[in-house]
């Protein structure tokens, strides 16, 4: 399939999934109040671009959870290095790890407001948190991936360990870490707009939501901060395959002598 | 010189080398040949330091070996994977240069001058990826004379390549060794690939427990060519040695 051919399928899936709310809201299946029509839903979506007090929600939602995301990245990459270069620090630590990871971050909002309030630190401190793990085990899969060869090449030219590990190891994980870094960035999405909701003031996506929800006739507004949030997640992850694919053009290269070799072993 | 005295290597209960000795002098090109698990790349591994020596001692200009020795290069048989798919075929070149502080522009330089040597000059800019078997395989081996090492160590560098194109690489490796005075070990389970190329060969028994088992002298014209040297009557006489030596065959008599 043609990268052409994929975008139409998708614009088609978009417009049919579009097609479908609007006329189950039209036909009276389900009450107005619940599940306005899609077209009234994304007329006020649009609408929405043009509130300068929405825009800067988005903006302040954005900037907590950049910094989130990026704070996640700067400690999850080394310490993900250091577990999967040190077997006994990996050892060492994975208790800790398999005991935090199950543990669903929403649940962790109400004890991290109690402890650092309902503002920016609470909303970045849980992003974090959340996007910490999905950057930190690809991270260490991606280590385990490296292939020996290309290590044992570079310590026979005399590269010391710290030097193969930036040299071949880094590089080689870079698009393990990237892939992890886009799922985070999903999940940092889901948790800004979350801890918003939950927290309930301030500024922010998931406040506008939240204060929605308490009016008259808010389906039509939540669905429009709803509308938001997917966008911006849909243009996110966009942005990101796109980085992927331009910064790891080499790890998807087809190895056409490779292939070769392995269909003529008997 | 590199000298091997009595190298004996185990894993876990398999032994794999036992009590190997060899004296490589300066310069030379010694051909280890030996059937598949014989331990000839273990033997490598060993000399390069990459393993460690577990029995006996490796030494090198006197000096024993204890890690990777300076001055080292190699060439592993599997060129897609020891080359890194990231960087371009000039900077995979000019990587080993990285540990001498020459900047960048020098690096390159010279990266460019050894791949116009084997016949790439116009693949600098290009990624591994984008190359034919053979083509990878030139760029590993001038990746590894970049440095000019003192000794070369190659693991069946051409086992994965078909028949044209091993020629090829075979006369390239010729005319490098001609030209330079490094000393190589080059690894092959190919015989007539050992007499070709070797200025020695060596020949280790099957594995468990490999052992010298032949060492005889190429005493072939410098000069080699695909053609005429194969033919020649000292080649097959040569060739027929080794070939029994390999096989574990009496080395008078039929075969």
């Amino acid at each position: 399939m043609t990268r052409r051919q994929e975008l139409l399928l998708g614009l088609l899936g978009a417009a049919g999934a579009f097609g479908i709310c609007e006329a189950v809201a039209r036909a009276g299946i389900v009450r107005r109040s619940y599940l306005p029509p899609a077209s009234e839903v994304l007329a006020r979506a649009v609408r929405l671009a043009g509130d300068p007090a929405f825009v800067d929600g988005i903006g302040v939602t954005l900037r907590a959870w950049a910094l989130g995301l990026g704070l996640a990245c700067a400690v999850a990459v080394p310490l993900g290095l250091l577990l999967g270069a040190v077997p006994v620090a990996e050892a060492a630590v994975r208790a800790v790890i398999e005991f935090l990871r199950p543990l669903p971050s929403v649940a962790l909002i109400p004890l991290v407001s109690l402890l650092l309030g309902s503002g920016t630190q609470t909303e970045v401190t849980l992003i974090a948190y959340a996007s910490l793990w999905p950057v930190l085990f690809n991270t260490v899969y991606g280590l385990g991936e490296t292939d020996p060869l290309a290590r044992e090449t570079l310590r026979a030219f005399g590269f010391g360990r710290l030097a193969v590990l930036l040299r071949v190891e880094l590089p080689a994980t870079a698009p393990f870490i990237a892939a992890g870094v886009r799922i985070s960035a999903a999940v940092a999405l889901i948790l800004a707009v979350a801890t918003e909701i939950l927290s309930g003031f301030g500024q922010g996506l998931g406040i506008f939501i939240a204060q929605a929800q308490t009016e008259t006739d808010g389906t039509r507004d939540v669905l429009a901060g709803v509308v938001w949030a997917g966008g911006l997640g849909l243009v996110i992850n966009g942005v990101l395959v796109g980085a992927e694919r331009r910064l790891f053009a080499w790890a998807q290269e087809p190895r056409p002598e490779a292939e070769k070799l392995q269909r003529s072993r008997p | 010189m590199l000298r091997l005295d009595s190298v004996g290597r185990h894993f876990g209960d398999t032994r794999v080398l036992d009590g190997i000795s060899l004296t490589v002098p300066d310069g030379q090109l010694l051909s280890v040949v030996g059937p598949s698990g014989c331990g000839k790349s273990t033997l490598l591994r060993t000399i390069a330091g990459l393993l460690p020596v577990q029995e006996g001692t490796v030494t090198i200009d006197g000096t024993a070996v204890n890690g990777v020795p300076e001055q080292l290069a190699v060439v592993f048989q599997e060129y897609g994977r020891s080359l890194l798919p990231w960087l371009t075929v000039r900077d995979n070149v000019a990587l080993p240069l990285r540990r001498r502080g020459l900047t960048r522009a020098a690096r390159r330089a010279e990266a460019e001058a050894i791949l116009e040597r084997v016949g790439l000059h116009g693949a600098a800019r290009r990624r591994p990826r984008e190359l034919s078997g053979g083509m990878q395989q030139r760029v590993a081996i001038a990746r590894a004379l970049v440095c000019r090492p003192a000794l070369l160590l190659m693991d069946e560098p051409f086992g994965s390549l078909d028949a044209g194109t091993r020629e090829d690489l075979e006369d390239l490796l010729l005319e490098v060794h001609r030209t330079n005075d490094t000393t190589i070990v080059f690894v092959t389970h190919d015989i007539d690939e050992s007499v070709y190329v070797g200025d020695r060969v060596v020949v280790l028994s099957p594995g468990p427990g490999s052992r010298v088992v032949h060492d005889l002298p190429v005493d072939l014209p410098r000069e080699r060519d695909q053609l005429s040297t194969r033919s020649l009557p000292e080649f097959v006489k040569l060739r027929t040695e080794v070939g029994r030596a390999v096989r574990g065959a009496p080395l008078e008599g039929p075969v």
